[in-house]
């Protein structure tokens, strides 16, 4: 569904007029079926997010392509049937004038539209209790819920779209320990009931073996392996090892 | 005789009146570990700052606390100001916010010093050059000429460490140090804290909602919810027999990611301590 292919990506260092580049990706190449959970993880600065950017087409690769569906990403206006996206920061991931109802109004892109009213009131209805919530959060603004809450809400936006998967970048990495597994109890079942797929990026290997098919390591901009978890174990370069010796249990 | 008593420790709101921590009592005995665990907003990190004085203003606090037999509810500004740093050393979530952004790491670390003990400037660096290689920062005197953002999240916590050491305060209260770490610099901050306490046998007051981290470190455990202690005890005792039902919430959401993780991994590849 998603190809990759020799993606390269870096960013002026320095000033506005400075020369200097930093290469924050280099020669990436990868393939992503449609359905599957692929897991990044890598240290902080290694590239995972940018990468993510690119991915979503908030950002043009500057060699290689991305190709979703044989179509650029980003090419056309984001939206339809393309990858939406979930962020770590959640205090800041919804319009603090809008209520949990429009947040998700709006990206169900039809908002505006008045005889559909009735249908989106359910819709929405529908949408809040497949996440864990309550309908009646729906008039509540993002200040009066908790940060599990919101996390939730931007989960029934990003499943609102319709998009056949979903990016979550470090989405669950500032959240209490108990709420995390919540979060990820969640995400497991809509995988289940929904046939979603995720791109899940984050630093917590325990995380991203709970919930992926196949996780990418990164390091420094390139990638350093893509194992499926069930051979986790048996990673080969020496960088991922020393990685999974590192998890504090 | 312990080191640091806090009995009826009431924390509200001064302003709406809304009390965050109604009464909350608890000691540290000198040498040991004490973790403080919860969810975020139980109040955790306001027992922490209670017992500095650096809530803000409009948040009032009473009950007694008791450091070595001194008050420190009823120091004035400036007396407790002295004992900030040197007596209670407090470590951050966030390394970055915790420096000054506009001056080098050098010149932070000497004011600090300076403030506490007048030392000289070479007297400093050599000080500070070997804690900073306890803690194994590479290459101290570049660290200390660059600014807090040159630096990554890691090497800022093991800074604020190596100045604990150079400082020797009595207690060591860390507020979360590694929540905001990858696994990799997470791991090298928490092994420098291991050898934190063997080497110097500190004390240290340690918050977090990581309970495999708290399991490596503390030897015993409060469990803070809605601003009430729920359940106390010991580290080993409470993660296997634990009595409260939120205790055991907390527990089983953290066992079931580490069980999935070794079944995955195939065994305890971690280091037990």
């Amino acid at each position: 569904m998603l190809i990759v292919d020799r993606v390269d990506k870096s960013y002026r260092k320095g000033g506005f007029f400075s020369r200097e580049r930093q290469q924050v990706l280099k020669n990436i190449s990868f393939h992503y079926e449609q359905g599957e959970c692929l897991g990044i993880i890598g240290e902080s600065g290694c590239g995972k997010s940018t990468l993510g950017r690119l991915l979503l087409g908030i950002e043009k690769p500057e060699s290689g392509s991305i190709l979703l569906k044989g179509k650029k990403a980003g090419g056309n206006r984001a939206g339809s049937g393309s990858i939406s996206a979930v962020f770590q920061d959640y205090t800041s991931s919804i319009n603090p004038y809008f209520t949990v109802e429009q947040a998700i109004m709006e990206s169900l892109g039809i908002g505006r539209d008045r005889s559909s009213r009735r249908d989106n009131h359910a819709k929405v209805d529908r949408l809040l209790k497949h996440v864990g919530l309550d309908p009646h959060c729906r008039t509540k603004y993002p200040h009066e819920l908790s940060g599990g809450q919101i996390q939730r809400v931007c989960i029934a936006r990003a499943v609102a779209t319709e998009a056949p998967c979903i990016l979550l970048d470090e989405a669950i990495s500032s959240l209490d320990s108990s709420v995390q597994m919540q979060v990820l109890e969640l995400l497991k079942r809509l995988k289940e009931i929904d046939k979603l797929g995720y791109i899940f990026i984050t630093h917590d290997i325990q995380a991203a073996a709970f919930i992926c098919d196949r996780i990418m390591i990164m390091r420094n901009g390139q990638i350093e392996e893509i194992v499926s978890t069930t051979q986790l174990m048996d990673v080969q370069s020496p960088y991922a090892k020393k990685m999974l010796q590192m998890v504090i249990s | 005789m312990s080191l640091l008593q806090v009995s009826d420790l009431r924390i509200w709101d001064g302003i709406t009146g809304n009390v965050f921590v109604p009464n909350s009592s608890f000691e540290l005995k000198p040498g040991s570990c004490l973790a403080i665990v919860g969810e975020s907003g139980s109040g955790k990190s306001l027992t922490c700052r209670a017992i500095m004085k650096l809530n803000k203003r409009t948040i009032r606090q009473s009950g007694d606390i008791l450091l070595k037999g001194i008050r420190l509810d009823q120091l004035s500004e400036k007396e407790i100001g002295r004992r900030r740093g040197k007596q209670l050393y407090l470590i951050l979530q966030n390394g970055m916010r915790a420096f000054d952004p506009t001056s080098a790491i050098g010149i932070h670390l000497r004011e600090t010093l300076v403030h506490h003990y007048g030392w000289s400037r070479s007297e400093i660096v050599d000080k500070m050059k070997q804690a900073m290689l306890m803690v194994r920062l590479k290459d101290p005197v570049e660290i200390m000429n660059k600014y807090p953002h040159q630096l990554s999240g890691g090497m800022l916590q093991r800074i604020m460490i190596a100045l604990a050491i150079v400082l020797e305060p009595d207690i060591i209260i860390a507020d979360e140090p590694t929540s905001a770490l990858d696994t990799v610099s997470k791991y090298e901050v928490m092994e420098q804290f291991v050898r934190l306490r063997e080497n110097m046998g500190c004390s240290m007051i340690f918050v977090s909602h990581d309970l495999g981290i708290v399991r490596k470190l503390a030897d015993e455990v409060l469990v803070m919810r809605n601003g009430s202690i729920v359940e106390r005890g010991d580290a080993s005792v409470l993660f296997s027999e634990a009595e409260h039902e939120y205790t055991r919430f907390l527990v089983s959401s953290h066992t079931a990611l580490n069980e999935h993780f070794k079944r995955v991994t195939g065994g305890p590849v971690y280091v037990n301590r």
